[in-house]
């Protein structure tokens, strides 16, 4: 057992990364919340988002991942409104387990378009920032992870105060809980449908900006996010932004104190064993009512 | 044979069935109407063990099967059908009808033997290859009551096998109904079509916002102020008696 | 079975007895073809079609889609392999255990997440959750050898499940495949098919009906999971190596599902229809990869094909392949 000031270390840690979660897991959760779909593609939509910062940073662009921000995440809203619009949309009908096999059928063509075009290698980007780091206790962080951190949580608090004041937001809030309605006053829910879709794939990019500085991508990258941001939406009750925030931290932690606990390899279980167990005996998260 | 007693089932504040008692008896057809929303099918189901009842309790001739599974009921005898059917869509009528007759045999070949003499039975026999999902309405309405009848049921729990047909169908289902009484199966049944329930019926019952307010013979329940006031709203009793003295 | 349809069977069966035969003696007269890799290629296409036919009876037939088909699959591999390597067993007797190994995984996996009411994504995605608690353990414990992963001693002889002339695992896999195939023709004829049918329909209505849906979704995911699992230790005792990434990975599970969907889930030849279009992309754009060498990264174009595939069929063809053969299902005969 490593002493106290470690496993805070790890907490810490843990937490930081949770940041980034938070942002993956709410774009997850907009779209679930909102289209009841289960977006299986989340995780290699997300790898395709850190090969366009990878790309972007390499000659003859060059462009710094904290400044082409704005680029991928608007790029990323662009591609996922077409994706929605020439795909999913149009099958969006009949059974759920229809939409997560289209979903995967996405994922299958992306993750493997990524292996022919870019190969299957790991790529990083060397900023020059990349080895700064902040003593904090015994934690030594970097300054990547703290700048993604608080980046992460001011974008997330950012679209919540979009969702609950903006006239778009107003809008989708208001299909999420009323599909017919939404259609009867005249909204363009298609449109709207869309745009959602859009803005959960936004987060995605935003979060590939933060994470490329301390981050590896290869076309494989995808996988290890799924199940991560399956589970913290689940853990937080799907379709729940305030749950999808706490849920971040906690898979965070549950990482990092795993990794430390049981060592690299077996610190992975308890993002599946929590994924397992919350959907076995509350299916409706720790924070929802009794499903 | 079937005894439902005090039965109250809610759902969040709204107590949908509330101390129904309610008694079928051998060989009978017995009808239970109420206006939409009463709570009918809310019953049913809570008979059927879809829902576990908040209180009450039902017994199956003798034998208590109060919050029993639906397949363990459905085995003992009693079988329901849904007002909203459900048919298996991709498969043919005379597989979806087969699916009830799986019950009491494990030989294919008796299995089907005996769906279709059921889809005969109800007026099916034409349409044994047609998919679950391209039947009309009046095709559904009946092929819930074949594959119900397929499970060899003592006691059927039809509701609303009538709704959304017209007269000529009504009039079919109404002669299927009685044939398949006839055959030795007691019948308990929801329906708003009046003439087809003082036509089948020897008893009535009527619910109203969850509770039983009447039950009689068709001719007693008709004239019963409390059963017309719970269709047309308050005062009506009054009012028709009124017009009726005018006249 | 129509009489034409047992007609075409009995042809295909022949022409898949003979075709170790037939390449060999092609061959033989200098055709320029490697008649080992082509016996390979079939073996595959079988072998594929076998594990696809487990996920199909779960995920088809009864329309319990799962994510983590692997999870039986590698619970096979490595119990078999484990008792074999570790505990001395010959590979032959070990198979039975790891298939029952397999039906047990299946079994508590099943009353686990059928008895929490776990359905439709829910249940696909829980199902690849154990598969990754799985790997993970496999890779992590020492009775597995962590990721370094198991070497099965090569010991060529029949009676230690290697064989030295590929025509016999090749056999091997065809007669899986056919008794794979008999099952599932089996459920499209009996009263365990038509209740997994009624299920994957309307479970309320199956309910009504007198079916206990709860127990025959755990049976069937037991039965399912059997067969996945003695997959598992075939190709263990094919490959001679298993480690986590193989037997647990998400590309197998994937593979199971794709290979069904795209032939037609659900339906008795579906599985087979699909491993051999699958197949035959697989190893069109491996043999293009390799003659033309622009395109020596061009290997994964037939995975994103079967992607795309996946979708169009999810979207416009749900019956798969099998549905192009007219609109029925197969093996939906009425004659009894
Ligand atoms: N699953 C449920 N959850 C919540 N409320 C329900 C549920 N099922 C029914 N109710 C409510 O219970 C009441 C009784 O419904 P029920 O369907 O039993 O009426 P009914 O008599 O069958 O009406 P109808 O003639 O329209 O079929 C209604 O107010 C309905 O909205
Ligand atoms: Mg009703």
């Amino acid at each position: 057992m490593p002493d106290l000031p470690i496993i805070l270390a790890g907490v810490i840690n843990g937490l930081l990364a949770g940041g980034i979660y938070v942002l993956v897991a709410v774009g997850l959760t907009l779209i679930y919340g909102v289209l009841h779909i289960i977006n299986f593609a989340h995780g290699s939509l997300l790898m395709l988002a850190m090969y366009a910062v990878f790309f972007l940073f390499k000659p003859p662009v060059g462009i710094d991942p904290y400044l082409a921000l704005p680029i991928v995440t608007g790029g990323a809203f662009i591609f996922g409104y077409l994706v929605y619009r020439w795909l999913i949309g149009r099958f969006n009908h009949g059974r759920d387990e229809n939409i997560l096999l289209i979903t995967l059928g996405l994922s299958i063509v992306i993750d493997n378009a990524a292996l022919m075009f870019f190969t299957g290698d790991i790529q990083t980007i060397d900023v020059p920032y990349a080895g700064r780091m902040v003593e904090l206790g015994a934690a030594f962080l970097p300054v990547p992870k703290i700048i993604s951190f608080f980046a992460a949580l001011l974008l997330c608090g950012a679209l919540g105060l979009y969702m609950a004041r903006s006239d778009t937001g107003k809008a989708i809030r208001a299909l999420a809980k009323e599909r017919q309605g939404a259609r009867l006053v005249g909204i363009d829910v298609d449109k709207l449908f869309a745009v959602s879709y859009g803005i959960g794939i936004a987060c995605l990019g935003a979060a590939a900006c933060l994470l490329m500085p301390t981050f590896y991508v290869s076309p494989t990258s995808g996988h290890a996010f799924v199940l991560i941001a399956f589970t913290t939406v689940v853990l937080g009750g799907m379709g729940s932004f305030a749950g999808a925030a706490v849920g971040g931290f906690i898979i965070g932690i549950t990482e990092s104190l795993g990794g430390l606990l049981l060592g690299e390899q077996l610190g992975q279980i308890g993002i599946s064993l929590i994924f397992i167990l919350i959907l076995l005996l509350r299916p409706s998260g720790l924070f929802g009512g009794k499903g | 044979m079937l005894e439902v007693r005090g039965l109250s089932k809610a759902f969040g504040g709204l107590k949908a069935v509330d101390d129904a008692t309610l008694d079928v008896r051998q060989g009978e057809i017995v009808a239970l109407i109420g206006p939409n929303g009463a709570g009918k099918t809310t019953l049913f189901a809570a008979i059927a063990g879809f829902h576990t009842p908040d209180a009450g309790r039902v017994t199956l001739e003798g034998h208590d099967i109060t919050g029993l599974a639906p397949h363990r009921i459905c085995a003992a005898g009693m079988v329901r059908t849904f007002q909203i059917t459900q048919p298996f869509a991709k498969i043919d009528v005379r597989e979806n009808v087969m699916v009830g007759a799986w019950l009491r045999t494990g030989e294919r070949a008796e299995a089907m033997r005996r769906a279709e003499a059921v889809a005969r039975q109800v007026g099916m026999g034409d349409q044994l290859d047609q998919l679950g999902a391209d039947l009309t309405v009046a095709g559904r309405k009946r092929l819930e009551l074949a594959r119900a009848l397929a499970t060899g049921p003592k006691l059927l729990l039809l509701d609303e096998v009538m709704a959304g047909l017209n007269p000529t169908e009504i009039a079919e289902i109404v002669d299927v109904i009685r044939a398949i009484r006839d055959s030795g199966v007691t019948i308990l049944l929801i329906e708003h079509v009046m003439q087809a329930v003082t036509s089948l019926a020897e008893q009535v019952y009527v619910l109203n916002q969850g509770r039983m307010i009447s039950h009689g013979t068709p001719a007693e329940i008709a004239a019963d102020p409390a059963v017309v006031e719970a269709y047309l709203g308050h005062g009506a009793a009054a009012r028709l008696a009124r017009g009726a003295a005018h006249a | 079975m129509s009489r034409g349809t047992l007609a075409l069977c009995a042809a295909g069966l022949l022409a898949a007895i003979l075709y170790p035969l037939v390449v060999r003696g092609l061959a033989g007269a200098g055709v320029g073809v490697s008649a080992n890799y082509l016996i390979n290629v079939g073996m595959l296409v079988f072998f594929v079609a076998f594990i696809g036919q487990s996920w199909n009876i779960a995920g088809g037939f009864a329309g319990q889609t799962s994510f983590g088909h692997v999870v039986f699959f590698g619970t096979g591999a490595y119990c078999s392999t484990i008792l074999h390597v570790t505990h001395g067993w010959n590979p032959w007797l070990a198979w039975p255990v790891a298939t029952a190994a397999g039906a047990l995984v299946g079994w508590a996996i099943g009353a686990l997440a059928f008895r929490a009411g776990l359905k439709g994504s829910y249940f696909a995605l829980i199902t690849l959750a154990f598969a990754e608690v799985f790997r993970i353990l496999a890779n992590s414990v020492e009775f597995t050898r962590g990721g370094l992963g198991m070497l099965i001693k090569a010991d060529q002889r029949p009676e230690n499940f290697q064989f030295r002339d590929p025509m016999w695992i090749y056999y091997l896999a065809l007669a899986l495949c056919v008794v794979s195939l008999a099952i599932a023709w089996q459920l499209t004829r009996g009263r365990f098919g038509a209740r997994l049918v009624a299920i994957r329909e309307n479970e309320d209505a199956a309910r009504a009906l007198g079916i206990d849906v709860y127990t025959e979704k755990v049976k069937v995911l037991a039965l399912s999971g059997a067969m996945c699992a003695a997959g598992g230790t075939f190709y263990a005792q094919k490959y001679l190596y298993i480690d986590p990434s193989i037997a647990f990975g998400v590309d197998k599970s994937v593979e199971m599902l794709l290979v069904s969907m795209v032939g037609g889930a659900g339906t008795v030849f579906g599985p087979l229809v699909g491993s051999l279009v699958l197949t035959a992309i697989n190893e069109g754009t491996r043999s293009l990869a390799s003659v033309v060498p622009a395109l020596k990264n061009v290997q994964p174009l037939s995975l994103i094909v079967y992607g795309a595939m996946l979708i169009l069929i999810v979207a416009r063809l749900p019956d798969g392949l099998m549905g192009l053969f007219g609109r029925r299902k197969s093996g939906k005969r009425h004659d009894a």
